[in-house]
């Protein structure tokens, strides 16, 4: 129980904590906010226009009031109206979380099968399988996303025709964009994978079972697996957030709709509510995705359950 | 015992020796002989028999064992004029051929090391996995089975148990499961490597006991280890093995009583339990001695000590208490009111099962961590409840070695180094700025000092430069005396020196305790949950039963008429030759 108030504390800590920094960043984009407002610096807006809007969405008040005031409207989740758009964030934010979400979450699946084929295969294969398997990890994981998306859209879409290069509604338009994320995590993912499989496959456990009578796949799937996959099961949250991050360069690139994009047009448009929900969303599925790990590491570790 | 099973004839009729092995060749690597580390081994073991293979870390005695399931490991190659289990041969079975033989007519049971069974799988699912593998038995027949098995190993509430992991079970519990799921399927062979190394002395006689029953039963058991007189007791013959070869092989009696081999006199006389006080232990290697049996100790090599009369008392503990707080947040004491006085020049053992606080007695002794109550008192002065800096001066006289000394150096430094900062002592670094003649002296002087060091603990000067990990298990025990004498303490706190090493390695590090005592009358602790080790080289002992001392007296008294019923059940556990 205690332990249950103190991991709902910590979430409210790491959520007051973003809306914080990102309260106060935004305010250091130069410029004048109620110029956003009305159409940005270019549109030329009358001395009286901009003290309504100011006195409208209390930017004549103190810093320090206007950020308790932001405090306040986000703990009743009021996320504010968009300067450009001129319509609730609420609902703006959540339109682009599905798509998003969509394609972080097959990223992570996608990079999980490929870690965990890349990490079984280089330690059975023998040493040639060994050198392979370690070289396309580092390779993997070294990838720049919005790189490794170019080189796809140039073979896939340009050369081979097989995928479209913008992003269309059907799964064909997912292809990409998933492969993109899931490649160089899936690099990150099989190394750790790879020394903790092998580190199992020494253990007298592994003998045990051998001497038992277990077959090589039995010795591998009931047993070494399930010790691989540990470390890398509490990576995953952490993998998650790097996926949403990820998500606004190849939504970018691929011109698909989502938070990403939706991020990047608020900021260099400086609509301070828009960039504030998303963050404050990115921040409360962050905070899910690692109370997910921490439940599947205690499913897939019951030493875990055992200890506390 | 049955006679009637080792009998020739009625072994005969008993059908084909459940393992033959003639010749057997194991290596690694290339088949070119260099490479080889088993160079034609030969035994069998009867119906109901138990053959030990005893011998060093090193000897092959495991890869032999690991052979006889095709396990010797990855890169390995065998061969033998003869291998059969059960009159088959197996020389040159496929993998999957020795597959359906693992577990079914040979099971091997390991040394527990926590990992020996895997910690994220109930054990009843372990267990139930060699029936799996070789029957078609449900799950629910299997279950039941388990559980039979369980009771049959002497694991209460087996229905309970199968349900938990490796990691919620004792170390004999986890010894007693692990023996469950290499008889599951009742396999007419049964190798044991090193099966109770690691497992407390009363923990250690159950364990035996339950291998006898086993064999009683009819099956043929293969115990590998380095005790001799763990083996002597359950085994019916002995084969000591030696750098790759059987070097001698007879009934356990007559192996014990006349040695033939230098080796075996050597693991015969390494053997501490009865051993007076000050008796050799470690006979040097190519020194051909007379046969050494227990029935006729071994005379002392060394001048008789000295009669301890009215000597000062050196250290001295009064009522020292120190709890944890378990997980569940209840308190637990770990030490619960110990007091004990050190005289000089003497040793005290301090003896108990794991778990009875006797590290945390050493640590409180130490001053690394602070007493609830009571104190602790050096060369008559305070020492727990002594400043900093007063207590920084006293601990030049206290002396520390531990079981794991290779965890407690830093293995990117080599020994030359490690010797000389522990010379140099804690202002070491800030003194080496001194003006460069100053510093040229000081470093012959700490160099003198360091060779000195390596010279009495009997190291070669050619370890200075290697790094702990290239040492073997007693030199590093060795450079952690040297380190612990560097400061020239009065007192020297051994906790556990010689539980992690073979037992003919841990005679030679107990003798050199011995000499460095006398020469440089030093005053002991000697913390062991070895009573064999324990009674060889106290002068008084401690009995710790959960935090508290139950009994405290002479060794010959404690050992010889113990007092407290738990120190009677301890000295019934002792490994001595039988």
């Amino acid at each position: 129980m205690l332990r249950v108030l103190a991991r709902i504390g910590g979430a409210v800590f790491v959520l007051w904590a973003v809306a914080t920094v990102t309260f106060f960043a935004v305010r250091l984009i130069p410029g004048d906010p109620a110029e956003a407002v009305l159409g940005g610096p270019g549109s030329m807006a009358s001395a009286e226009a901009l003290a309504a809007v100011r006195r409208e969405y209390g930017l004549d008040q103190p810093l320090f009031v206007q950020y308790l005031d932001q405090l306040v409207r986000l703990a009743t989740g009021d996320l504010g109206r968009s300067y450009a758009l001129s319509i609730d964030v609420g609902p703006l934010v959540l339109s682009q979380l599905g798509g998003t979400l969509l394609i972080a979450t097959l990223a992570l699946g996608l990079a999980w099968l490929l870690a965990l084929a890349l990490a079984t295969w280089s330690t059975r294969g023998g040493r040639v399988a060994w050198y392979l398997g370690s070289g396309l990890e580092i390779v993997a994981a070294a990838l720049p996303h919005f790189w490794f998306a170019t080189a796809l859209i140039v073979v896939f879409s340009i050369w081979l025709g097989v995928f479209p290069p913008i992003s269309t509604s059907g799964v064909a338009g997912l292809v990409l964009p998933v492969v993109t994320l899931a490649v160089p995590l899936a690099g990150f993912l099989g190394q750790i994978m790879r020394e903790s499989l092998l580190l199992a496959l020494e253990s007298p456990f592994v003998l045990s079972a051998r001497a038992r009578g277990e077959s090589e796949a039995g010795v591998r799937w009931i047993h070494a697996v399930r010790h691989a996959a540990l470390p890398a099961i509490s990576l995953s949250g952490w993998a998650f957030g790097s996926l949403i991050s990820g998500a606004v360069v190849v939504e970018t690139i691929f011109a698909r709709p989502g938070l990403g994009r939706t991020l990047l047009n608020a900021v260099t448009s400086r609509d301070v509510p828009v960039v504030v929900g998303v963050v404050m969303i990115v921040a409360v599925v962050y905070i899910l995705m690692t109370l997910l790990t921490d439940l599947a590491s205690r499913l897939a570790d019951p030493r875990l359950a055992v200890r506390s | 015992m049955n006679a009637d099973v080792r009998d020739p004839a009625a072994r005969e009729s008993a059908g084909p020796a459940p393992l033959v092995v003639h010749n057997l060749r194991v290596g690694f690597g290339g088949r070119a002989g260099g490479s080889e580390v088993v160079h034609g081994v030969s035994f069998e073991v009867a119906a109901g028999e138990c053959l030990a293979i005893v011998g060093e870390s090193g000897s092959g005695k495991s890869v032999t064992a690991r052979s006889l399931l095709g396990l010797a490991g990855a890169g390995s190659w065998m061969t033998a004029d003869r291998l059969e289990l059960h009159g088959t041969s197996v020389v040159s079975s496929t993998e999957a051929a020795w597959r359906a033989r693992r577990g079914k007519s040979v099971g091997l049971v390991l040394q527990d090391a926590l990992v020996s069974l895997d910690p994220l799988r109930p054990i009843g699912r372990e267990i139930g996995d060699s029936l799996r593998l070789h029957t078609n038995l449900g799950a629910a027949a299997r279950g039941r089975r388990v559980i039979e098995l369980l009771d049959a190993v002497g694991l209460p509430d087996p229905h309970l148990r199968v349900h938990q992991r490796s990691g919620e079970l004792s170390g004999g519990e986890r010894q007693r499961a692990l023996i469950a799921a290499a008889i599951a399927l009742d396999p007419p062979l049964l190798i044991a490597d090193e099966p109770t190394t690691a497992l407390d002395v009363t923990v250690q006689a159950q364990i035996l006991d339950l291998f006898r029953e086993i064999t009683r039963r009819g099956t043929a058991l293969v115990l590998i280890s380095h005790d001799l007189a763990v083996v002597s007791h359950v085994a019916d013959r002995v084969a000591v093995m030696s750098e790759g070869r059987i070097v001698e092989t007879g009934r356990t009696a007559q192996v014990l009583a006349d040695p033939a081999h230098p080796e075996t006199r050597r693991m015969v006389a390494a053997v501490p339990a009865d051993r007076p006080r000050g008796t050799r232990l470690s006979v040097p290697h190519g020194v051909s001695e007379r046969p050494i049996s227990p029935s006729r100790p071994a005379e002392p090599t060394l001048p008789e000590r000295p009669v301890v009369l009215e000597r000062p008392v050196v250290l001295e503990a009064t009522g020292l208490v120190k709890g944890f707080r378990r997980p569940d947040g209840t308190r637990h004491a770990a030490v619960d009111d110990v007091s004990f006085t050190l005289v000089r020049g003497t040793t005290l053992g301090i003896v108990g099962e794991s778990g009875s606080g006797k590290t945390t007695t050493a640590r409180l002794v130490l001053a690394l961590s602070t007493p609830e109550r009571g104190d602790v008192r050096v060369l008559g002065q305070p020492f727990t409840t002594a400043s900093v800096r007063e207590r920084r001066r006293l601990r030049a006289s206290v002396g520390a070695i531990y079981q794991d000394a290779l965890g407690s150096f830093d293995p990117r430094l080599s020994v030359g180094q490690i010797l000389r900062s522990a010379v140099a002592g804690p202002h070491g670094t800030r003194r080496a700025t001194g003006t460069t003649r100053v510093a040229e002296v000081r470093r012959i002087s700490e160099l003198r000092r360091v060779a000195e060091l390596l010279d009495g603990v009997g190291l070669p000067a050619t370890v200075l430069t290697r790094r702990p990990l290239e040492l073997s298990g007693g030199q590093r025990q060795r450079v952690g005396i040297a380190r612990a004498l560097a400061s020239t303490p009065q007192i020297l706190i051994c906790d556990e020196p010689v539980s992690s090493l073979d037992v003919s390695v841990q005679a030679q590090v107990l003798d050199l305790l011995d000499e460095l005592q006398r020469e440089l009358d030093l005053s002991l602790v000697f913390i062991s949950h070895d009573l064999g080790v324990v009674q060889h080289v106290s002068d008084r002992v401690a009995v710790m039963q959960r935090g508290a001392i139950v009994e405290l007296g002479d060794a010959g008294q404690v050992f010889g008429d113990p007092r407290h019923p738990y120190t009677r059940r301890l000295v019934r556990a002792v490994p001595r030759l039988a």
